[in-house]
This record gives structure tokens, C-alpha cells and sequence, in this order.
């Protein structure tokens, strides 16, 4: 609780919840506020933002609502960034643990590994696994985390490096606890916060390279996304620009309010680390 | 009648390019219910012989008879099992739990480990523990963090005794604590073996507090035990140069102090 106090009265923090209050009011409210399916057909083509109080934002080249598509747009990129953080913090944490206190070949082969992945830009990686595999919400989560599971693996595994030559780690061993047990119950949970403060920097990424698949045409084709929308308004980008513009703002809000976030959250479990 | 015999252990450390050895041909035994003493200057090996007893870290060479069984050849579940008899408390209390433990946590978890009580049972379990090594039952639901250095110690013991063990390895117990909570605790510890026949490995610099709870003394230097025998004879009439130097580090008061115990 002290953790999230102090995240709120951290100007970054702050500003990080209010900018995505309004990406996640949308995410959740998506189906209240429009509905209908964002991807049929709502009114006449082309209609210019703020002219018509029908379609606030207007509407694109086949006369769907921008703002319906905004709102539920939200919710994808939102839930694929999120799904696929957490996939990418349970692996990386996973296999850092793992590595750090298996040590000797173990450690070794599981950091190559890592190196292996961590040398392939994750966009280039999610391109190739999506196109192997198809499209559709799931393999896109999956494309996504196996380009970030690197980072907190790295993370994990120097955490607990330093934390199994701790008397606690000793003592645990001395009163015959299983080292399963030694592992997820007393390493892991102690080499968690770092890791976790990492996972929002692996949402904003996860957004953006969601964006950028859906942009080139490898997003769930059954779901609207921004990257999506900006594809879509690519072929109009002369005569109206704002089909390209505002989902972009959506992108732009969402990524800062996380990275926001994240820097706030960053420091207040910095400040709770010197403190304990 | 012998309950640990320790016969030519060592053990060498790799520090960049070099080995340097840490236990150098180490014997000892050690009987039911009595305290060894072990004393010695800063890195001479105490630690390193504390670890290897408890199987922390496995030894280049000799054995670690414990109940007849050597320990060195146990793995796996068989060593799991065996550590119900043979426990240890650390130097620093606070390092030595898991900073996200309750005091309930701490002393439960062996008696979960080794099922010496269950889920029902285990909360008077753990409150005759803690009443046992002098400490209020309602202490149980705090965290480690929240209550002071001696009673994290006091809880350390509890936690030691959880599993009923026949030797506890006390690495430097003691020496973070202050005076007056030092001597409690070293009374708690001669009350313990009085009613249970616990057997002490008690690690220390500190001479004086050695000599007042143990009665053999072994002095190590350099990775070896270069003296051993009764406490009295050791403290008044010590053979080594380690064991004279050891004793005439000793504060003149304090040493009184301690053999009048």
C-alpha cells in the first residue's frame, strides 16, 4: 500500500495514471459506449473529425466510426501489451531463476539462449513467428513476449545471484526445505520487484510492436487496432490525414502514460529497497 | 557417547587465479548433549567448518560422521531428511530469514518440512516454541522486520529446536547482540541443553563468551585446529600461539566475568 501511495504523489507516477486512465476507461467501457461491431459500416465515407455530432472523430474510407474504432481499439492494444508482458515477466523470471540458481551448464546454455533471442530485433521476431503461425490474437501475444522475455530473464538471474548467498537462502537449506521450494517461495518472490518494475516498459513496447504488426497487415484481422486504423488511412493520408493522426495520438497517450508509469513506479520501489 | 566425529576435512576456495585452502585436515568429535567451543582470529576457518557440517558446501576431502551416518555421502531427500537432527543459527539475525516471513513462517516452516505437526496443530506448536526460548506467543503474527535483534535471535533458536535436533552449529550467535541480551541468550541456550541434551558447536572470536558456555574449546588458525582440549585448560593454560594470543586479547573484566558463570 505504501508502494502505490507513493506512486501517486510522484509527479511521474501521476502523470502516468491520469494519461492512461483515459486508454483504460475506453478498454473497459468499450462495449457500453459503442455496441455495435467498430469494424461495420456506420454512416456516408470520409466524414471530417468535429463536423457531424453523429461521428465525433468522423469516419474512415468505408464510413466507420473513428471514435468506435478508437474506443475499441484500446481494448486490443491494452490487453495484447499487457497479455503479452505478463507472458514475458513469467518466462523471464522463470528461466532467470532458474538459471541463476541452477548455476554451471544449466546457467550457461540458458543464457545463450537468451543471448540468441536477445540478438534478433523483437519486431523482426514477432514478424517471422506471425507469419509462420498466422494471425490472430493469442499468437500475436506469443510473437510479442518471445522478443521481451529476455530482459527479465537477464534481471532475474542477477537478482538472484546475489540473493542465494544470503543467510536466509543458507538457513532455508539447513532446516530441509526442497529446493523447488528454495527457489519459487524464498528467491523468487525477493528478486521480483526490480523485474516487475521492468514490466511496464515491456507493455509500452508490447503496444508499439502490436501496432506495428497490425500495421503491416499481421494483426488479428477480426479486431480493431490502432496500428490497423493507421494502415487503413495510410491510402487517404493526403486528403485526410486524421484517420492516420488520431489513432496515433491514442498510441502516444498510452505508451507515455506507461512509460510514466513505470518511471514512477520505478522509484517508489527504489525508495521501498533502501528502506527494508 | 559420540554424536559427530569430523575426520580430515578440507577444503579449498578458488579467489582468481589462486586456491586458497580454508579447512586444512580438520578433525574433531563431538558428544551428546556437551558444547564445543571453537574459537579463532578472523578468517581462520570457522565459518567455512560450520558450512561444511551442515553440508552448505561439500568438502574436498574427509567426512562429517553425524549419528553414524556420513553426511557427505547423503544427497538429495535422504540429506533433506537428516537435517531435522542437525540445525544452525546464524550471526545475523536479520539476514538470516526471509525478509517477507512472519515469526509464525519462520518457526513453522520446519515443522511443516518435516511434518512434525499440521496445519491444525501448528499454531500452539509454534506458540509453546516461542514460550520456550522466553518469548510472548502473540509475537507469532509479526513480521521478522518488526521486532528487535535479541528476540529475532530468540526466534532463530525456535526455529532451531523446531525439529528436535540432537546438535545445533551457533555461528557467531551471539556476537551482534549486546551485553545484557548476549548473557540471556547464552542462558537460554545452557537452559535448552539441560532439558533436551542438545549438543552446541559454539563459533566465536570471543574467548571469554566461549569459555563460559562450553566445555571443550577447539582453536583454529589458518584452517587447522591447532589446540583442543577442556575449556579450563585451554583458557588458563593455552599451548598454541593462536590460543595465547586469543587469550591475552581478552578484556581482564570480562574474562572474570565469564569464569565466575
Amino acid at each position: 500500500m505504501k508502494t502505490v501511495s507513493r506512486l501517486i504523489r510522484s509527479p511521474e507516477g501521476l502523470a502516468g495514471l491520469i494519461l492512461l486512465a483515459l486508454p483504460i476507461a475506453a478498454a473497459i467501457f468499450a462495449n457500453v459506449l459503442f455496441p455495435a461491431d467498430p469494424l461495420s459500416i456506420a454512416g456516408p465515407a470520409l466524414v471530417p473529425p468535429f463536423s457531424d455530432p453523429a461521428f465525433p472523430l468522423g469516419t474512415d474510407r468505408l464510413g466507420r466510426d473513428v471514435l468506435a474504432g478508437l474506443v475499441h481499439g484500446a481494448r486490443a492494444s491494452l490487453a495484447v501489451g499487457l497479455a503479452a508482458a505478463l507472458v514475458a515477466l513469467a518466462i523471464g523470471s522463470l528461466v532467470g531463476t532458474v538459471a541463476g540458481l541452477a548455476g554451471g551448464l544449466a546457467d550457461e546454455v540458458l543464457m545463450r539462449v537468451v543471448e540468441a533471442f536477445q540478438i534478433v530485433p523483437g519486431l523482426l521476431l514477432a514478424l517471422a513467428f506471425v507469419s509462420v503461425l498466422g494471425a490472430s490474437l493469442p499468437v500475436v501475444v506469443l510473437a510479442i513476449a518471445l522478443g521481451a522475455w529476455t530482459g527479465p530473464a537477464r534481471l532475474a538471474r542477477a537478482e538472484v545471484l546475489s540473493i542465494r548467498e544470503r543467510d536466509y537462502v543458507a538457513s532455508a537449506r539447513v532446516i530441509g526445505m526442497h529446493p523447488a521450494e528454495i527457489a519459487f517461495r524464498e528467491v523468487l518472490p525477493n528478486a521480483l520487484p526490480p523485474v516487475l518494475a521492468l514490466s511496464s516498459v515491456i507493455v509500452a513496447g508490447a503496444v508499439l510492436i502490436e501496432a506495428a504488426l497490425s500495421f503491416l497487415g499481421l494483426g488479428d484481422p477480426n479486431t480493431v487496432t490502432w496500428g490497423a486504423m493507421i494502415a487503413e488511412g495510410r491510402n487517404v493520408l493526403r486528403s485526410a490525414p486524421y484517420l492516420s493522426i488520431i489513432p496515433g495520438i491514442g498510441l502516444v497517450i498510452t505508451v507515455l502514460g506507461v512509460y510514466f508509469f513505470a518511471e514512477g513506479l520505478n522509484n517508489a520501489l527504489a525508495v521501498r529497497g533502501i528502506r527494508s | 557417547m559420540m554424536l559427530l566425529s569430523v575426520e580430515g576435512l578440507s577444503k579449498t576456495y578458488p579467489s582468481g587465479a589462486r586456491q586458497v585452502p580454508a579447512l586444512k585436515d580438520v578433525s574433531l568429535t563431538l558428544d551428546r548433549g556437551r558444547t564445543l567451543g571453537l574459537v579463532g582470529p578472523s578468517g581462520s576457518g570457522k565459518s567455512t567448518l560450520a558450512r561444511v557440517l551442515l553440508q552448505l558446501v561439500k568438502p574436498d576431502a574427509g567426512s562429517v560422521v553425524f549419528r553414524g551416518t556420513d553426511l557427505c555421502a547423503l544427497r538429495g531427500a535422504e540429506l533433506r531428511a537428516m537435517r531435522k537432527h542437525l540445525q544452525m543459527v546464524f550471526q545475523e539475525s536479520l539476514t538470516a530469514f526471509n525478509p517477507r516471513a512472519t515469526v509464525a513462517d519462520a518457526i513453522g516452516d520446519p515443522l511443516r518440512i518435516h511434518r512434525i505437526a499440521g496445519r491444525r496443530e501448528r499454531p500452539s506448536h509454534i506458540a509453546a516454541l516461542l514460550e520456550r526460548v522466553g518469548l510472548s506467543p502473540a509475537l507469532a503474527l509479526r513480521s521478522i522486520h518488526e521486532i528487535s535483534g535479541g528476540q529475532r535471535q530468540r526466534v532463530a533458536i525456535a526455529r532451531a529446536i523446531a525439529t528436535g535436533p540432537d546438535l545445533i552449529v551457533l555461528d557467531e550467535a551471539v556476537s551482534a547482540l549486546d551485553v545484557t541480551v548476549r548473557s540471556q541468550i547464552l542462558e537460554l541456550l545452557v537452559s535448552l541443553q539441560r532439558d533436551r541434551g542438545i549438543a552446541y558447536l559454539f563459533i566465536s572470536h570471543d574467548l571469554a563468551v566461549v569459555r563460559a558456555i562450553s566445555h571443550d574449546i577447539a582453536v583454529m588458525d589458518g584452517g587447522r585446529i591447532v589446540e583442543h582440549g577442556p575449556s579450563a585448560e585451554v583458557t588458563d593454560n593455552p599451548k598454541s600461539d593462536t590460543g595465547r594470543a586469543l587469550v591475552a586479547a581478552v578484556p581482564r573484566i570480562n574474562y572474570q566475568a565469564g569464569g565466575a558463570r
